[in-house]
């Protein structure tokens, strides 16, 4: 594969965007999980809620700083390194970015400074107002930023002009409800929320091994245990809806997460183990389990799931019936003041696949002029790279399991067994820290690389939605990045690792006067410290 | 759905027109202040406590200003698709020094305070100024850009092409007009910068602030005036030329576009917008008189009515044109023919009645909780809260 201004401004895209979404799930889940204890806080009134509220907030701050940050330059990239994808979708993909911006990015930031420099300005329950505000923006926020990237997976209520030569809404409903952005947004902020959930897990338990800040430790673990533990069974069962959405609206990258080369007889195989060989287009060493992938792609027994090289065919007659359409768009926009009515009734019959004529564009300019080998090039290019795929999928599946148990155990211990957790569950929660990072990531990678070649699939082909620019400018932005988002990574975790350390350092004298009490209350003995020891 | 009928197209472009507009004079008054305070720190305040009292004038609500910015990208991205691709993707270099500017500041005021360290906070000092001062620059740089036409066109499938070579997407853009622009558009944001600490701050941040924002009010109005009786002798405007629709389909090659004379024109075709420069001008005055006499509120008022005045009066000069061509007129963008489709601007506009309302109902109940002066005791007493 050639290196050219395309895969760069790939690259560039992809380092950014995992970048971003390094701090998007803690601040998902984070904001949630913060609100809960503020709202124990105002409920009973106990101080040490007060401080949880507070201590886990400084970190979610430190965090959704660069969250935001970061998040400017997702905007900016896609006018700067893909102009010609803005023209060609913006009037539906722009619409629901906007919409964030009004609906819920204003939201949060505006009472995020609330929440933090507004503890002696408002009542308890205003404070937890603003808690609550906060952390529905940050959701609603993933919802439209959702409902954009799923209209990419699955373009619906649009369609083609040829006066303005791009994609036009036709019906907003369909964007909005688009089934496959609705099962993205419940799949990514669940795995934002176990994020969370595995990061306050794992924080509670390094200091309870250390055996500091007990109290909070063991209250912080009950909270992101029960929350945890739904939210790992919901990013596990909302994925599997993602999944069978794209058994209908995104062949192709179900086959290759599968490695399917070819159709099987119904219900097809789940492979468990294997090495995709894309060359040869087989899976070697393949482990399967009968009738699971038919299950689970398509609810049924019977219907079968078409594997890559009956894909691969239909490709290739979607392109030779795009080049109609672009034949068509040619001869209507040279008399556009005069359209001959059958040049346009060809282009409609033909405009589904005007995207698929635009993957010749990488071989030649004009697409009717392609030959033979260059309409089979391009419909094998519709086939993305199989085993990253199939890995990065299987690495997700398994580490969402992997939560589910975590979260069932700590759980059942902090729920039946009295708070008291062995050292080595707490040892392997503070090494489980960050495993949930490691499957958002997979997952976002699973999503887009197995969109490609397609930015908007089966409307835009990557290659064509670039900017025109050189080599040298992308390349010096990308380096500029790659500094620039290195130093402030270090400084992040040198703060993060840094207010860990410290612990809780509001309202300390309080809160520890409350927690006396509280404790010579339930014991009934003065100067008794029941709950002191660090774990069993 | 028909619903999107209700109101014409062309109506509908003038809103979004009209509605860019408000998105920018927003950006400028709330996170323009931030920008200002940024750029007015290291003269304004010299010592730490100094510096912490000035930065958390803008501590609580730096955050929700930004958001004018990224909602102005969304919505230029939505309602007007080319400009963004062009702009974006045309002033490339520049974008991206605006864009590390929009990501240090808010990196810098979270975690500027998080360690005692005296070298630490002075770097993070230096950022909060830099990320102030250079976007201030650069925007009113961007403006001066757009004036005077930006080189670019289009191909018949409507690629967008930046004329000359990469570095001119930087160095190109500061010919002396538009650093003149720019000159403009910081000076101003410093005098808006100085007119919230004179309302916010105490003791010496006060003092100075008031001192130089008085300063940067007279350049912003010496710099505004000598950008007027420039165009109007030595800058070339632009016009429509033959007949043309303006609620047909967004195509900028379905336009004929030709230069004129000078964008001053619009003064004698539409004499009602010189209200904009006044306001300008005389918003600049009195912000000048009430940071010498110390009057606070209306001080930020008359402010923000100069910032209101210059803002529009570029865009009310050069209607219908958002972004001229230098090198290809027929490629420039117009109220006409950059929109998004006529439903698109008919949804967004629905999602901004609705929301709009709401966002300035919060934002100003959230301004009235913080309503105060910060002072240096403020600061000691909650050291490890504030930033």
């Amino acid at each position: 594969m050639e290196f050219g201004i395309v895969e760069l401004s790939r690259l560039q895209f992809a380092l950014t965007v995992m970048y971003h979404f390094l701090f998007v799930p803690l601040t998902l889940g984070l904001s949630i999980l913060v609100a809960i204890m503020e709202t124990v806080y105002v409920i009973t009134n106990r101080p040490i809620w007060r401080q949880m509220t507070k201590f886990w907030g400084t970190l979610f701050g430190i965090n959704f700083v660069l969250g935001v940050a970061t998040g400017i330059t997702m905007e900016f990239q896609f006018g700067m390194n893909w102009s010609y994808y803005s023209h060609y979708v913006g009037d539906i993909f722009g619409a629901p970015l906007a919409i964030e911006g009004l609906m819920a990015f204003f939201l949060e930031a505006t009472f995020v400074g609330l929440f933090f420099f507004g503890w002696d300005k408002l009542s308890k329950v205003g404070h937890l107002v603003v808690a609550w505000l906060v952390a529905i923006g940050s959701n609603f926020s993933a919802l439209w930023i959702l409902i954009a990237n799923g209209w990419m997976q699955n373009p619906v209520g649009a369609e083609f002009n040829p006066m303005t030569m791009r994609m036009e809404m036709t019906d907003f409903f369909q964007v909005l409800f688009n089934e496959v952005a609705q099962a993205k947004f419940v799949h990514t902020v669940s795995a934002g929320y176990v994020t969370a959930a595995v990061f306050v897990l794992g924080v509670s338990a390094w200091y309870l091994l250390r055996g500091r800040h007990i109290e909070m430790a063991r209250r912080s673990i009950t909270v992101a245990a029960a929350f945890g533990l739904a939210s790992a069974f919901s990013v596990v069962l909302l994925g599997d809806e993602s999944g069978y959405n794209t058994t209908h609206s995104q062949k192709m990258k179900l086959a290759a997460m599968e490695g399917m080369w070819e159709t099987e007889p119904a219900p097809a195989a789940f492979t468990v183990f294997g090495i995709p060989d894309q060359e040869a287009r087989k899976t070697h060493y393949a482990i399967h389990i009968p009738i699971a992938m038919g299950l689970i792609g398509t609810r049924s027994l019977t219907t079968p799931i078409p594997g890559i090289a009956q894909l691969v065919d239909q490709a290739e007659t979607r392109i030779k019936s795009g080049i109609i359409a672009y034949d068509a768009l040619m001869h209507i926009r040279k008399n556009r003041d005069d359209s001959n009515p059958l040049e346009v009734k060809r282009f409609e019959t033909h405009s589904a696949d005007l995207g698929f004529a635009f993957l010749l564009k990488k071989y030649l300019d004009d697409p009717r002029q392609a030959t033979p080998e260059q309409v089979q090039q391009a419909a094998n290019d519709t086939v993305p790279t199989v085993w990253p795929l199939f890995w990065t999928f299987r690495i997700m599946v398994a580490l969402g399991f992997a939560f589910i148990a975590t979260m069932i155990y700590f759980f059942y211990r902090a729920s039946f067994k009295g708070m008291r957790f062995p050292r080595p569950a707490l040892h392997l929660a503070v090494w489980m820290i960050p495993a949930p990072w490691i499957a958002a990531e997979l997952g976002w990678f699973v999503a887009e690389f197995g969109r490609q070649p397609w930015t908007v699939d089966g409307i835009l082909p990557t290659a064509m939605s670039v900017s025109a620019l050189s080599m040298t400018e992308v390349t010096l932005t990308l380096i500029a990045y790659i500094v620039f988002y290195t130093v402030l990574f270090v400084v992040e975790m040198g703060l993060m690792l840094k207010y860990i350390r410290k612990g809780p350092f509001q309202d300390v004298e309080e809160t520890d006067a409350w927690v006396k009490r509280h404790n010579e209350r339930l014991t009934g003995r003065r100067n008794a410290d029941s709950l002191a020891q660090p774990a069993e | 759905m028909i619903l999107h009928t209700l109101i014409d197209y062309e109506i509908l472009r003038v809103i979004w027109w009209g509605l860019l507009g408000v998105l920018l004079i927003g950006f400028a008054v709330t996170d323009g202040f931030d920008m200002g305070v940024g750029a007015l720190l290291p003269f304004v305040a010299k010592t730490d406590i100094e510096r912490r009292v000035a930065i958390n004038t803008v501590g609580p609500v730096w955050e929700g200003n930004q958001v004018w910015f990224i909602l102005g990208g969304g919505a230029i991205f939505a309602a007007w698709p080319p400009l963004y691709a062009v702009s974006f993707s045309g002033f490339y270099l520049a974008m991206f020094v605006i864009l590390a500017a929009f990501i240090v500041r808010p990196v810098a005021f979270k975690y500027r305070s998080k360690r005692e360290d005296a070298r630490w906070r002075t770097t993070w000092d230096w950022a909060l100024f830099a990320s102030g001062a250079i976007p201030a620059l650069l925007f009113g740089v961007a403006v001066g850009n757009v004036i005077q036409g930006v080189p670019f066109h289009f191909t018949e499938d409507l690629h967008s092409i930046y004329e000359g070579a990469w570095y001119m997407k930087f160095i190109g853009l500061l010919d002396p007009f538009s650093i003149l622009a720019g000159v403009v558009s910081l000076s101003m944001l410093v005098m808006h910068g100085g007119a919230w600490l004179t309302l916010k701050a105490d003791g010496n941040v006060r003092y100075r602030a008031r001192r130089i924002g008085s300063v940067a009010a007279l350049i912003a109005l010496l710099s505004y005036a000598l950008a007027g009786v420039w165009m109007a002798f030595g800058i070339e405007g632009y016009q429509i030329i033959g007949d043309y629709v303006t609620n047909g389909p967004s195509n900028p090659l379905h336009f004929d576009v030709a230069k004129t004379a000078s964008w001053l024109t619009a003064y004698s075709d539409r004499p009602w917008i010189a209200i904009a420069p006044l306001m300008g001008f005389v918003g600049g005055l009195l912000t000048f008189v009430g940071l010498r006499a110390g009057r606070e509120v209306s001080t930020l008022l008359f402010s923000k009515m100069s910032i209101l005045g210059v803002i529009s009066s570029v865009g009310l000069t050069m209607f219908p044109f958002i972004m001229p061509s230098s090198s290809d007129p027929q490629s420039s963008l117009t109220v006409w023919n950059s929109s998004s489709s006529h439903m698109t601007l008919f949804v967004m506009l629905v999602a901004t009645v609705i929301f709009m309302p709401m966002i300035l109902a919060y934002t100003a109940w959230v301004y009235k909780v913080l309503w105060g002066k910060v002072t240096e005791a403020d600061v000691t007493d909650n050291s490890n809260s504030l930033y």
